[in-house]
């Protein structure tokens, strides 16, 4: 028994050194998760900012988050992108209130203090007063009174973010491996066809260790087994990086043998079930596979989706202790013909708020965040597949990756 | 419980088309949901935008069903697939507005505002905007051939399941 005590005097023990056990506090106690925002959020870690194809011109800005803090993305003069803390230096206005946008410089509406698109301070509203009165005295030096800016780093056209100096280069973070499987979802330019909110009624880490659960896809989700989307019997398997605190789970098109799974007479497998118009689940291969399911997870917040032909990125935002934001930007390529993009449009029908698969995962995380509150000393277990987080072939009845989460948010976290 | 009413032909359009919509939210807000497909043509187009995705022009919908097959498809999945926790709607529709009407195509848009009501009680104003319809006559009957409804807000909250 390991016991660690936060600034809040209340007892806070993982009952194994394994991953495999999970207090109900961590989802529930506004301490733990204002240690988050300082630990993980603004520690260690990488953060999805916006897509690189959505600031085309230089001038181009939009408004996002890493974990509670509103940050403002921006392509320069020089067409390098940049993140700020979108906070006036001076009286900590945001800067900018208007979602996105085209601008020469940013200028804070309160005071008028002007900024340039990397963050420095270029003017000051009256700063040598009025008929030689007021204003800014010697003292003031405007390089002092920057926004602040975080480091970005692009890969693949996603522009990460991290306040972090320490954090290591994005490719060393999530490792070769995964990268790859970055590659091979975004094997052309990129087209954003939309934007998705929805808003979860459970601690973000709910809805992250749901992405990492691989056991219930086929579970849960009657769309996902009935129609072979994802069945425990295909193929595929688990990726996870050397650090463990990012994966990818993927499923193949294989022959479906029913045996093992119909001896577990799962509610979420209905061959009786059909659709009276299947055309939004014909699978065009597009990716140079016959992977049907691909969700890759960067730690902490940031899922990179292929459901059949539905492509999407998923940016998760904690809104206080019991409930969430995801952000979906659903995409296709720049070279989509008609046919395929009617084939998006359709497809997406699995996914977003009101998508046949993602709608299940929008309700789950609410009712453990509500039994949550029975015992919050007591524990949720991820036995499945032993307590190890290693790489799997073929099954996906495991845990190993939501393990992994907790192994990063508990290194973060110094708990 | 609600039916589609034998609205007497001869009545003003605006009044047939009042009863229509009156029908049709009774219709969701009664769970009656098998019979929402059949306010539809066979070939209708039935989409939930948000209005931020509607202004920036982009084409992905929270629900996109081009068809009756993939209108039905939405009540199938809702009655014997999906999980979620039940709740109630209660669809309130003002501002009917005629934009246009040739050919016995009627062209309209209006307000809607819908109260979601769960099994444990929680209220909320879950949705509300404008929905967008073309309305042709079939047999005697007033049908939908679109309906594209614009959320006014870019969130939902947890799951949109039951049509609007």
């Amino acid at each position: 028994m390991e016991s660690i005590n936060l600034r809040n005097p209340k007892p806070f023990t993982w009952a194994t050194n394994d991953f495999s056990q999970v207090p109900f506090r961590v989802y529930t106690d506004p301490e733990i998760y204002e240690r988050e925002q300082k630990f993980l959020f603004q520690g260690p870690t990488w953060h999805f900012l916006c897509l690189e194809v959505e600031l085309p011109n230089q001038g181009d800005y939009k408004m996002t988050q890493i974990g509670d803090a509103p940050i403002v993305v921006v392509r320069d003069e020089n067409d390098n992108i940049n993140a700020l803390v979108n906070r006036c230096a001076h009286k900590g206005s945001l800067v900018c209130y208007k979602p996105r946008g085209n601008v020469k410089e940013f200028a804070c509406i309160y005071h008028n203090w002007t900024y340039d698109l990397r963050g420095k301070l270029t003017g000051v509203a009256f700063s040598r007063g009025v008929g030689g009165k007021g204003g800014l005295t010697q003292e003031f030096k405007h390089n002092e009174h920057n926004m602040e800016k975080i480091r970005v780093e692009i890969c693949r056209g996603l522009v990460m973010g991290t306040f972090n100096e320490k954090t290591p280069s994005f490719t060393d973070y999530i490792g070769t491996e995964l990268l790859a499987s970055i590659d091979r979802v975004f094997i052309k330019p990129l087209k954003v066809l939309g934007y998705h909110s929805q808003i979860l009624p459970n601690n973000w880490k709910l809805y992250v260790e749901n992405n990492k659960d691989s056991y219930h896809a086929s579970l849960l989700h009657v769309f996902h087994n009935t129609f072979g989307v994802v069945r425990p019997t295909m193929g595929g398997g688990i990726k996870l990086s050397e650090s463990r605190w990012h994966h990818l789970s993927y499923t193949e098109r294989t022959e479906i043998k029913d045996d093992e799974i119909g001896k577990e007479k799962v509610r979420s497998l209905n061959d009786q079930y059909k659709l009276a118009d299947p055309s939004m689940m014909k699978h065009e291969l597009e990716l140079g596979d016959t992977i049907t399911n691909s969700i890759q997870t960067v730690f902490p917040t940031l899922v990179i989706q292929q459901i059949l032909n539905a492509l999407a990125v998923r940016q998760l935002i904690p809104r206080g202790v019991n409930k969430s934001e995801l952000l979906w930007t659903v995409l296709g390529f720049e070279d989509d013909d008609a046919e395929i993009k009617e084939l998006r449009l359709k497809v997406n029908n699995l996914v977003g708020p009101a998508g046949f698969i993602s709608m299940e995962d929008g309700c789950v995380g609410g009712f453990i965040q509500k039994a949550a509150m029975a015992n919050v000393d007591a524990k949720t277990v991820l036995p499945m597949g032993g307590v190890t987080i290693e790489p799997s072939k073929g099954s996906r009845v495991t845990e190993a990756a939501v393990r992994g989460f907790w192994k990063g948010w508990r290194e973060c976290m110094k708990l | 419980m609600s039916s589609i009413s034998k609205i007497d032909k001869n009545l003003p359009m605006r009044l047939r088309i009042e009863a229509l919509i009156a029908d049709y939210s009774h219709c969701i807000d009664e769970d009656q949901l098998e019979n929402w497909p059949s306010f539809f043509t066979e070939d209708a187009q039935y989409r939930v935008f948000t209005r931020e995705n509607y202004d920036l022009k982009l084409p992905v919908a929270l629900i996109y069903c081009d068809g009756r097959g993939m209108l039905k498809d939405r009540i199938s999945a809702l009655r014997t697939a999906n999980i979620f926790e039940p709740h109630v709607y209660c669809h309130m529709t003002s501002a009917i507005k005629f934009l246009e009407n040739e050919n016995d195509v009627q062209r309209i848009k209006s307000n809607f505002t819908v109260i979601r009501t769960m099994s444990e009680g929680d209220m909320t104003i879950f949705a509300c905007g404008k929905t967008f319809d073309t309305i042709v006559e079939i047999d005697g009957m007033l049908k939908f051939k679109k309906r594209d409804i614009i959320l006014d807000s870019r969130r939902v909250d947890t799951l949109l399941v039951v049509p609007i």
